[in-house]
């Protein structure tokens, strides 16, 4: 009998460990397609495709490519075959053999709270880092109420946290239709007796009921008063509008990212949208306090992430660092943001009419429809 | 659907997760004769990349995938040892895909037999072919005037080329063989819905 087994690590583990930088060897047993479509990136890991059914006859030519000397991981897309890889690897005499409890799917739906800051009146504002995907939700929390800013579909991660923090969700809000993504907006609304709010520009075509996101109609979160005060911002689409919380914040939604900016492109208005989106970030932003930090939607590389796991940044360092805010003329704007743009996000045409209420997918299909990248950025390749 | 599509053997998958649809099809595979055509029935999604990948990667043909009601119905030709290889054609009578696309355009009058098993056939086609896979020429080439001309056509070249053998056996005089066929056939195509 050997000692020797193989451990789960799940995508909490995981995540961990790529915030701590700590050294881990990835062995992904998926398709190349798939592989090369979406991989797990981040901290000082090291990662080798080698599809699994490479491997059906023996593991000697993963063996030959995997150190002895650190934590490896093998990973598919839900776990039965990386579990069927890791068995032969410590069969073949290796140690500190893992595999991703739940695959590439459990990577895709983890959510990771991090705080942000305090608000006035012992309030707080927390963000939820969906490290797998690249997406980012925000939960702002004041004397026994909350309000979710685009919400992730697992809406009961969010319903355990403000649980937990003893507080009702009052208003769900989206910055946009979102096209990378399901929202669950409109799901947490209905079941915690909340409010959804939309810009109503984004959401000509949808089917439900919801309160209009407009600017200058401020809401507040608690009797301690925290503003949200919408900012009109078109330009990703028609309809996005930022959020100003707590005069320290500004939720920028899908317009302007740590390392990039919105792309126009993905409800196929590319081309008009593109003064839209050059007003908002070089005048209506410009107009704003340098002070307030950038909460964006959405990152792109884990590099974005601060040593604490926060995607954060301060608007007047953006201007500075973010290459998508030191584009000389309109017409350089103009082809850097439409020429040249990555591959839209999958299925984004099938997430838009969920997020419409036109199209009604089960859980499955949903999980399917999310996978990969969320490549609203028009940097990220 | 109604017409079914004619395969050698069937593997049933459904219900499970990966890397089992790959193992089952792979094991039957091994037991199978080149040419022949599996149906590997599945549920799980992954298996549509996984699959077409793998064949890829093996040589085998991955022909196509039918959804039914959930099941997906994937179809493989296992790889034959001629087309793996190199082997030689023999019957002299040869045209181009890109001549026979002529002809067609310009309406010449002739008989295009595909010889590749009714599941290649189900999936893609040159509109007007006749399906006569290889196997069942032998059978039924009495019912072939031998006066016409004939067109034949395979996958690579290689089951066409045997097909034109047999018929010029046979005493037909105008067969042709098309090379390389339908793995570059750029002309009209159709298939089964």
């Amino acid at each position: 009998m050997t000692s020797r087994t193989m451990q789960p690590m799940t995508a909490q583990q995981l995540t961990k460990k790529i915030l701590a930088s700590e050294e881990l060897f990835i062995l992904d047993v998926r398709n190349e397609e798939d592989y090369g479509n979406w991989k797990i990136e981040g901290g000082k890991t090291e990662i080798v495709n080698i599809p699994y059914f490479d491997l059906l006859e023996g593991v000697d030519e993963a063996l030959d490519r995997i150190p002895n000397d650190k934590d490896v991981l093998v990973v598919c897309a839900k776990e039965g075959s990386s579990i069927f890889v890791a068995e032969q690897l410590v069969e073949a005499g290796r140690s500190r053999i893992h595999y991703l409890q739940g695959g590439m799917r459990a990577w895709s739906e983890h959510l990771e709270p991090v705080k942000i800051g305090d608000l006035r009146g012992g309030g707080e504002l927390y963000q939820f880092v969906r490290i797998g995907k690249g997406c980012l939700s925000y939960m702002v929390l004041s004397s026994g109420e909350a309000a979710m800013i685009d919400t992730l579909r697992m809406t009961d991660v969010f319903e355990q946290f403000a649980r937990e923090k003893g507080a009702k969700i009052v208003h769900t809000l989206d910055t946009h239709l979102h096209a990378d993504h399901i929202s669950g907006g409109r799901t947490l609304a209905v079941q915690n007796g909340a409010t959804y709010w939309l810009p109503a520009k984004d959401a000509e075509e949808v089917t439900f009921d919801y309160a209009p996101l407009e600017e200058g109609q401020e809401m507040r979160v608690g009797n301690s008063c925290i503003r949200i005060q919408p900012v009109y911002s078109p330009g990703h689409t028609i309809g996005s509008t930022s959020l100003i919380v707590d005069d320290q914040y500004l939720l920028s939604g899908d317009i302007l990212f740590v390392a990039s900016i919105g792309r126009p492109d993905l409800a196929g208005k590319a081309e008009d949208w593109v003064t839209d989106l050059r007003t908002t970030l070089y005048e209506t932003y410009r107009s704003l306090s340098e002070n307030l930090i950038v909460l964006p939607a959405h990152f792109g590389q884990t590099g974005e992430l601060d040593e604490d796991g926060r995607v954060a940044a301060r608007l007047g360092d953006l201007y500075a660092s973010n290459p998508g805010l030191r584009i000389g003329s309109e017409t350089e704007f103009r082809a850097e943001v439409t020429g040249n743009l990555p591959p839209q996000p999958n299925a984004y045409q099938e997430i838009r009419h969920t997020n419409m209420g036109l199209l009604m997918p089960d859980c499955e299909e949903q999980r399917e429809m999310e996978l990969g990248p969320n490549r609203c950025a028009v940097h990220d390749k | 659907m109604t017409a079914d599509i004619q395969t050698n053997r069937i593997v049933d998958c459904e219900g499970l997760a990966c890397p089992m649809p790959i193992v089952k099809t792979k094991k039957a595979m091994e037991e199978m004769t080149g040419g022949e055509v599996l149906e590997v029935r599945a549920t799980d999604k992954g298996s549509v990349v996984d699959l077409q990948s793998w064949a890829g990667r093996t040589g085998h043909h991955y022909l196509g995938l039918k959804e039914e009601a959930g099941i997906l119905r994937h179809f493989l030709r296992k790889a034959s040892d001629p087309e793996k290889g190199s082997g030689t054609r023999q019957h002299p009578a040869v045209i181009s895909n890109d001549e026979l696309n002529q002809k067609l355009q310009a309406g010449e009058v002739f008989r295009l037999l595909d010889v590749r098993e009714p599941a290649e056939y189900n999936f893609q086609r040159i509109p007007g072919a006749i399906s006569v896979p290889l196997g069942t020429l032998e059978e039924q080439v009495d019912t072939l005037p031998k006066e016409e001309t004939y067109l034949v056509v395979c996958r690579t070249g290689s089951r066409s080329d045997l097909a034109c053998q047999l018929l010029a056996e046979r005493g037909y005089t105008k067969v042709i063989n098309v090379v390389p066929g339908m793995s570059a056939w750029e002309g009209p195509v159709e298939w089964d819905e």
